[in-house]
């Protein structure tokens, strides 16, 4: 299939009370692009992406294709431990179909946990709210997947399996996605492009090229080497 | 037992039923604080009724109303919710009302006065309830999708500014309602209480919702069988029994 653009984010400016939070951000999205955004903390990455999701005032210009279909996984979620709502009641908020939940759940690898339904959210660790919040976005049928990684909450291993996840998905179901992530080797193993973001764009293109250690300084400040991460794949 | 007492029930039911409802959402709003501060709202409003002859739940109501529309601008322009300024602002209109109450109306409005509820005040609390339940049905997704992520709510295209002005207004009907029955005092309570009790118990949603509606009915009708019975005030009897039942849910979530 053809590659077709469909988002167009050009000179995007973003400030709050006098200050600039980003900086003319401009880059494109293919139909089956995995992009990854990273950047340090305060860098403006959920800014970022609550902006391509119309959830705040920006400058600049947004533009998605006609008939896309944005599937938003939310960095949390607000759910004390014993809250009284479970997976079910949650998920079928979006989608009322019993067997469709269950069929998407499958897809984000709930195959072989039993009464996953009638849990609450609140009990659910980390990695399992996450695939959870995956499968609310996919019962929308979404083309583009908007994913802001959780900062703490999800072990190394548990994040492997959403990374790897992620990339099943689009497989299968010729998806879009944009995902915020912290972690390099993340980056470098699932994403096409790579979009360095510290208040301005710092280097954007195919990670192995845009990312070297004149980045990372940019990024991260002195002495962050990029193969420091590579012992967390699995 | 005279028809009067039934209908008392009845209706006592009902004003418990529609406050456990809103109270199950002001519990996940994490608005407790407002639902026991609002109640206090209504005493100028109920003064400024008896000083001009007017129905004092609907001088309650409107007195609700102002405040309110207060409460949802502040949750609509500040991030942080200010609830200081929310306890101020509501400990002030308590005291502006108790100057201005006449005395003889004091501890009816502070306390509630059952045996004065009117045929009329029955309709008029019927048909509130009504439309309370018929509000809450098509906004209740809404609210607790809100409550768990604010961002999923608003991508998927709900408007919040205005649900959660409906809900406002919904619990200002429902506190108005309670007042003539547990004065302004105790209103928040049976809003309060019924929810936390049932969230004692519930492992899901709908179950929460049931039991914050049955633990408000159970707690009004125990409490005015009890004040007939003992001849005592019925609006704290209502409370006690509401706080009875919390300690009860308590215990079976111990065991």
């Amino acid at each position: 299939m053809a590659e077709k653009t469909i988002l167009t984010v050009s000179d995007l400016i973003f400030e709050a009370q006098g200050k600039s939070i980003l900086d003319k951000i401009s880059f494109t999205l293919s139909d089956d692009e995995t992009l990854a955004v990273i950047g340090p903390n305060g860098a403006g990455k959920t800014v970022l992406v609550k902006c391509l999701l119309g959830l705040l005032p920006y400058k600049g210009s947004v533009i998605w294709n006609k008939n896309v279909k944005v599937g938003y996984v939310p960095q949390k979620l607000y759910v004390e431990k014993n809250m009284p709502l479970t997976v079910a009641e949650f998920l079928a908020f979006k989608e009322k179909k019993l067997a469709k939940v269950e069929e998407t759940l499958v897809k984000v690898g709930f195959g072989g946990r039993k009464n996953l339904l009638k849990d609450k959210l609140g009990v659910l660790s980390g990695g399992e709210l996450q695939r959870v919040l995956i499968a609310y976005a996919l019962l929308g049928e979404p083309n583009v997947l908007i994913f802001d990684e959780p900062t703490s909450g999800v072990d190394v291993v548990g994040e492997g399996t959403i990374y790897s996840l992620l990339h099943k998905l689009r497989a299968e179901k010729h998806l879009a996605i944009i995902f915020i992530s912290h972690e390099l080797h993340v980056v470098n193993q699932y994403a096409d492009t790579v979009f360095c973001l510290n208040k301005e764009k710092v280097c954007y293109g195919v990670p192995h090229h845009a990312i070297n250690e004149d980045v990372l300084t940019k990024l991260y400040g002195e002495k962050v080497s990029y193969y420091e991460h590579k012992h967390h794949d699995y | 037992m005279t028809t009067n007492f039934y209908f008392l029930l009845v209706i006592g039911a009902l004003v418990g039923v529609v406050s456990g409802l809103l109270g199950s959402l002001m519990i996940l709003k994490r608005m407790s604080l407002v639902g026991d501060a609002l109640s206090h709202v209504a005493l100028p409003g109920i003064a400024v009724a008896l000083m001009v002859g007017i129905n004092p739940m609907f001088g309650a109501f409107v007195a609700l109303l102002v405040a309110v529309l207060g409460i949802w601008y502040l949750e609509k322009t500040s991030d942080i919710y200010p609830e200081a300024l929310v306890g101020l602002f509501f400990t002030t209109s308590l005291a502006i009302g108790i100057l201005i109450t006449p005395e003889p109306e004091l501890f009816e409005a502070l306390f509630g006065s059952i045996e004065k509820i009117s045929t009329l005040d029955g309709v008029v609390i019927v048909l509130s309830s009504l439309v309370i339940f018929t509000v809450i049905r098509l906004i209740w997704q809404k609210l607790i999708l809100d409550v768990v992520s604010p961002d999923l709510a608003r991508v998927g295209g709900i408007k919040m500014t205005r649900v959660n002005l409906l809900f406002l207004l919904m619990v200002g009907l429902a506190v108005a309602l309670g007042v003539k029955f547990l004065g302004t005092l105790l209103t928040g309570a049976l809003v309060i209480i019924p929810a936390i009790a049932a969230r004692n118990i519930s492992q899901n949603l709908s179950a929460y919702r049931v039991w914050s509606m049955v633990f408000g009915a159970l707690s009004a009708v125990v409490g005015i069988v009890l004040g007939f019975w003992l001849t005592l005030p019925v609006g704290p009897l209502v409370v006690l029994v509401g706080v009875g039942l919390f300690l009860l849910t308590l215990l079976y979530r111990k065991l």
